[in-house]
């Protein structure tokens, strides 16, 4: 076992290699050099913004040295200062707000295991029923909908029309008055809609999933060699059929990380929340680079520990991977 | 007689048909959007800002008076150019890269593929962020970020196709009549690899309206005055508790559209392969 997580964090290092080259050649894609295009195009960029850059990225010296210190910056953590006003540096700013987003999704996270595996599983056992069919229809809605209006349409009936729930920011304005419960519960409400619209994006993929794998097991002889033994239905379909159809949803939670963090530049501008996403939005408005360039690299690094969690969570679970 | 059979599975499905209908009702409103809106989608008329649904303006007007029904008619005419010419480009990209790496195999493969993975790395939406945070938000790069950033599910399909087509006994024949790598994939390959890339090409319009109506709603895509489906939404969240019209339709619009290149797709894939249907 500790062999293959070995192997695998190796694996990771020319991963990690090729996503700072990449992140690297976005911002060298546009014509002329990136200090001449911000002052065309951002009139914040002062001279003097221009000339930090130069340092920044050493622009006077070939891209292969440019590339070479940038990285080297890098491993040390320093993605340079940001543009915006407080001059703060890169690494600071998205750290304090990684947590919000990584909480977020780790919330909706659950919510789309615990809504679309019991779901996939029913469709699945009782595929073709009424209940199957209202499902699939579900799941093409899902698949269509555009996540940033139906937080908008959550927003107009739970915000504005009943006025149950706060729609912006995470927390109110005399949060700091509260009591432990007050604040619990003021959090709560705040995050009740954010994290919805997050989880909504994912659920109907995941049903067709569950769906899907927990037909092709039930097919499988050792379910009808579980029947024939005369071993109740339940735990047939429970400990049988379910442990092994849950098994590639590992795979699939892996795979799905990038959408998740690439979803909450969208959810978190419209609810005014102070994560990752909301601070990506915010730097591309504001052409600042250093930021920009950050968190693309950030975005990349979390996608790909997401997915050697995932691989070595199968392979906990799965010995036949482990072998392989 | 492989194309008569896809239509015979095709017809007989009746999802597949609404899909079919749909989507050429689309290319119908965009095409003659200027005979089809009751008004000019840029005339500005500010004595009739925000006003509801009404015989009118069927479905109300914007904070400039300017008549939502015109400009989702008129912005359907983005939806789809952004869809196709950025679908082409990916596809004609995940062509390139899975047919190199598919057909020669060993070193292309294994650098190509990587290639994929690394991509596969970004949060997708971080990417066309960032590419649009260099480049300028407008239609036509919004075109090129969706396409270079969505090629690569073509090209893995690509590449398994081609590892199985290399080893059929036609392309063995072929290659033994002394036919060159280029005729050999462009002639022979190609064709016979086709059938899930139309798929994965429908399916991909409708992911690439949705990319840009999220972009344009940000403000990082289409750019107003041009009247596009999602920049009619951020008009709808900045006026939500006093204009629900803004907001409604043209996230509806998004949603059928959507839905229409999802059920075509699905419909081809199944007349492709009847199999397939669970």
């Amino acid at each position: 076992m500790w062999l293959y997580i070995l192997k695998r964090l190796g694996l990771m290092i020319p991963m990690l290699l090729g996503i700072t080259l990449i992140s690297f050649s976005v911002i060298h894609l546009a014509p002329g050099t990136p200090t001449d295009m911000q002052t065309t195009l951002n009139p914040k960029a002062s001279l003097e913004a221009q000339k930090r850059l130069r340092e920044l990225y050493g622009l006077d010296k070939p891209l292969m040295v440019q590339y070479g210190d940038w990285l080297t910056r890098l491993v040390h953590l320093d993605f340079g200062r940001s543009f915006s006003p407080d001059r703060r540096p890169v690494w600071d700013k998205i750290k304090e707000r990684i947590g919000i987003t990584l909480s977020l999704n780790l919330m909706s996270l659950i919510i789309i295991l615990g809504v679309s595996i019991p779901i996939g599983v029913i469709a699945a056992y009782r595929a073709h029923s009424w209940f199957d069919q209202a499902t699939t229809l579900f799941v093409f809605f899902g698949f269509a909908m555009p996540t940033f209006w139906l937080a908008l349409l959550l927003i107009m009936f739970f915000g504005v029309y009943l006025d149950w729930l706060p729609i912006s920011g995470l927390t109110s304005l005399n949060y700091r008055q509260f009591s432990f419960w007050q604040k619990v519960q003021d959090l709560g409400a705040h995050v009740t809609l954010p994290v919805l619209v997050a989880a909504f994006g994912g659920l109907a993929g995941m049903s067709r999933y569950m769906r899907a794998n927990m037909l092709e097991v039930i097919r499988q002889d050792y379910i009808t060699t579980a029947r024939a033994k005369g071993l109740p239905e339940r735990v047939v379909i429970f400990k049988h059929a379910l442990r092994n159809a849950l098994l590639p949803v590992i795979t699939i939670l892996g795979l799905s990380v990038p959408g998740l963090i690439g979803g909450s530049v969208i959810f978190e501008s419209i609810f005014a929340i102070p994560g990752m996403g909301q601070l990506f939005y915010g730097a591309v408005m504001a052409r600042d680079y250093p930021l920009v360039m950050g968190e693309l690299v950030i975005g990349a690094v979390l996608t790909l520990v997401g997915n050697m969690l995932a691989d070595v969570g199968y392979a906990l679970v799965d010995p036949r991977i482990r072998a392989g | 007689m492989r194309q008569r059979e896809f239509w015979t599975h095709f017809k007989r499905n009746r999802m597949a048909m609404t899909g079919l209908a749909l989507v050429l009702g689309l290319f119908v409103v965009s095409i003659f959007a200027p005979w089809l809106a009751p008004y000019d989608p840029l005339s500005i008329n500010l004595k009739e800002v925000l006003m509801p649904p009404s015989p009118a303006h069927y479905l109300g007007t914007d904070t400039l008076g300017r008549d939502v029904l015109s400009r989702i008619i008129y912005g359907s005419r983005v939806s789809l150019k952004v869809g196709f010419v950025a679908v082409g480009l990916a596809t004609l990209i995940g062509l390139f890269i899975g047919a190199l790496a598919g057909y020669y195999g060993g070193w292309v493969d294994s650098v190509l593929m990587r290639l994929v993975d690394l991509m596969l790395c970004f949060p997708a939406f971080f990417l066309i962020l960032a590419v649009i945070a260099v480049l300028e938000p407008s239609i036509w790069n919004i075109m090129a970020v969706i396409g270079l950033t969505s090629w690569m599910g073509v090209a893995r399909l690509v590449r398994a196709e081609f590892l199985s087509l290399r080893e059929r006994e036609f392309v063995t024949a072929a290659r033994a009549l002394g036919a060159g790598d280029t005729r050999l994939i462009l002639r022979h390959m190609l064709p016979n690899a086709l059938a899930p890339v139309m798929v994965s090409a429908t399916l991909g319009v409708a992911g690439a309206i949705l990319t840009e109506s999220a972009l344009s709603f940000l403000g990082l895509g289409v750019m107003p005055p041009t009247p596009s489906w999602g920049n009619i939404l951020t008009a709808g969240k900045d006026n939500i508790e006093i204009a629900w019209w803004l907001s409604v339709f043209p996230g509806l619009a998004i949603l059928i559209t959507v839905m229409s290149y999802n059920l075509l797709g699905e419909g081809i894939r199944e007349a492709i392969d009847p199999r397939l249907k669970d």
